[in-house]
């Protein structure tokens, strides 16, 4: 296997060239912004809540083709979803990413994320394909109480490493 | 000139393969690799002499004072000071400029006080500042840069000018950037102001035959690893007078020369300043690193820097869409070239390149402030020394090239 086949797959440089859902939402239910200051990584979700269902979702971001292809398959993935489904797909590629050993099985509705399972086998880009993920978790716990809020926090992949409301508009 | 054919024999690890390709190794700004003889004296000290320094009156203990104090001396040689009590041993670059922070620091910063550094410092050489400058009230200022990365030199005596400039600290080589700093004619801006000058030379002493008298500094840093020695072994060279003025930094064994229930008078220079069991092998083996480059000639390790320098940036203008930082001439560089290339992320380009069994840094290279500057999330850095080659650095174009393929990018003509 040589490292195209393994981690620069097809589907990631497509989404890396061609990233899905870019933009900005203007007056979204939350708006997310995920840093990982040891690498430079950044992330901003714009996030549209209406009853439990997320209506629309906009990424905007600068990073590797890991970042920026895990972030736009995530969006693609979560768009229409409920919360509560985004929430366990969020779980699921969690897993997938930090289980060590074994291969998470994927369920046929979110075949798009097995392409980043090669990305396991090189451990200091985990934090690069889980930055967006962990940004959309964060929004969603944010939306469910403070509708409105936006909300910027520090990241090194495993820890949150700080975190700012910065306001209520 | 030396002959880098019969260089690389001594370091083992060049023949290392990694990915099944021979390893090219271009970070040596971030650590330099180590000759047999280097990793041989680490060996030889606890095959052979293995003894704490300072205090056992027996024959191991002898030998190995003798040759720990022995390094002292060269390393005072080797930079140009005249005496060798201002040789400080600590664990690195960093610690020797905590050092300076917090025993002369705290003991001659007052508040309104300013700290001049640059905008190209590394963060060991502006974290320590910026919490100094909390702890005591003090300001920072900082020296612009001009477009091509190197000091601005009317920011500079703007900045230094101003009555308040207690401090001037300066790194003599950008890590980030590659620049050389005129780091003399800045020490002479801060002294007419009746300033103190520190020098951050983790990047300069290695490659660059260096003079603290030329200088004319009155602290100078930096440390073993980056120069064919071992981990774990930094210097700081200070002026006696100063450095005799300073209360000593950690308390323990050794600094001291008395010791009573309540109080306990200290040692005097250069032990004051080393508490406790200092890293004895590797000091003994840093000696020997000092010897390696000596043999060689520090003027012929900048000649042969500055031919592998132009030759690299002469070969990256053949690249399209590649945007190289710091100043263009390489008599005005370090054997350092920080770059982005067709738009390819550095850490993707860092991925890549080792695929091909080369071995760059990617990321911000611990200077976030300068990455922001330069509006960039970090650059890709190729780093030569003494063992590099024309060759490797074609290897490291090729597999540009190949990493350009990968990404899907057409950026070659």
């Amino acid at each position: 296997m040589s490292l195209s086949d393994d981690l620069y797959r097809e589907t990631i440089l497509d989404h890396y060239h061609h990233p899905r859902n870019q933009g900005v939402i203007e007056h979204p239910t939350v708006k997310v912004e995920g840093v990982n200051p040891l690498c430079g990584d950044e992330v901003t979700l714009y996030i549209n809540v209406n009853n439990k269902t997320i209506d629309d979702v906009k990424i905007h971001g600068k990073g590797c083709s890991i970042n920026t292809a895990s972030g736009s398959i995530m969006s693609d993935l979560i768009k229409g979803k409920s919360v509560e489904e985004a929430s366990k797909t969020i779980e699921l590629f969690k897993s997938m990413m930090l289980t060590k050993g074994v291969e998470v099985e994927i369920p046929e509705e979110l075949e798009d994320l097995e392409c980043l399972q090669g990305v396991k086998k090189y451990p200091v880009r985990i934090k690069c394909a889980l930055l967006p993920w962990n940004t959309l978790a964060e929004g969603l716990k944010t939306a469910e109480t403070k509708a409105g809020q936006f909300v910027h926090f520090e990241t090194n992949g495993d820890h949150e490493l700080g975190r700012v409301v910065v306001n209520g508009g | 000139m030396f002959d880098t054919k019969k260089v690389r024999e001594d370091f083992p690890i060049l023949s290392r393969k990694v990915n099944g390709q021979t390893l090219v190794y271009l970070d040596n700004a971030a650590t330099s690799q180590k000759p047999i003889q280097v990793i041989d004296a680490i060996s030889q000290y606890y095959k052979e002499y293995n003894a704490n320094i300072h205090r056992g009156l027996h024959t191991l203990s002898e030998e190995a004072t003798i040759a720990y104090e022995d390094v002292r001396e060269k390393i005072a040689k080797f930079i140009g000071a005249r005496e060798t009590n201002s040789v400080i041993f600590t664990r690195n670059t960093t610690e020797a400029i905590n050092l300076v922070a917090h025993s002369w620091g705290r003991h001659n910063i007052l508040p309104g006080d300013q700290i001049v550094l640059s905008a190209m410092e590394h963060h060991s050489n502006l974290v320590p500042w910026q919490m100094l400058a909390k702890d005591r009230q003090a300001n920072l200022a900082f020296i612009e840069l001009t477009a091509d990365g190197q000091l601005d030199m009317e920011s500079a005596k703007k900045v230094i000018g101003s009555p308040r400039t207690k401090l001037v600290c300066i790194n003599h080589m950008s890590n980030a950037l590659g620049t050389i700093n005129p780091v003399a004619e800045i020490a002479k801006l801060a002294r007419s102001q009746g300033a103190t000058v520190l020098i951050d030379a983790a990047q300069s002493v290695p490659h660059l035959p260096t003079s603290v008298q030329e200088i004319d500094c009155d602290f100078l840093a930096f440390s073993f690893h980056k120069m064919l020695g071992p981990t774990g072994v930094g210097v700081l060279w200070g002026k006696p007078e100063l450095l005799e003025a300073m209360p000593p930094f950690l308390g323990g064994g050794d600094m001291i020369s008395a010791v009573w229930r309540d109080r306990a008078t200290y040692n005097e220079l250069p032990w004051k300043f080393e508490a406790g069991t200092p890293n004895i092998a590797d000091v003994i083996a840093s000696g020997v690193a000092i010897d390696y480059l000596q043999n060689l000639g520090m003027e012929n390790v900048r000649a042969h820097e500055i031919e592998l320098t132009e030759y690299a940036l002469k070969k990256f203008t053949t690249l399209n869409d590649v945007v190289i930082y710091g100043p263009p001439n390489a008599k005005d560089r370090g054997g350092v070239i920080s770059f982005n290339f067709a738009q390819v992320h550095p850490h993707d380009l860092g991925q890549i390149l080792n695929e091909s069994g080369i071995a760059i840094r990617a990321g911000h290279h611990c200077c976030q402030p300068l990455m922001r500057d330069l509006n960039v999330s970090g650059t890709a850095r190729a780093s030569f020394y003494i063992y590099n080659t024309k060759e490797e650095v074609d290897l490291l174009m090729a597999a540009l090239e190949e990493a350009n393929k990968v990404m899907g990018h057409v950026a070659f003509r």
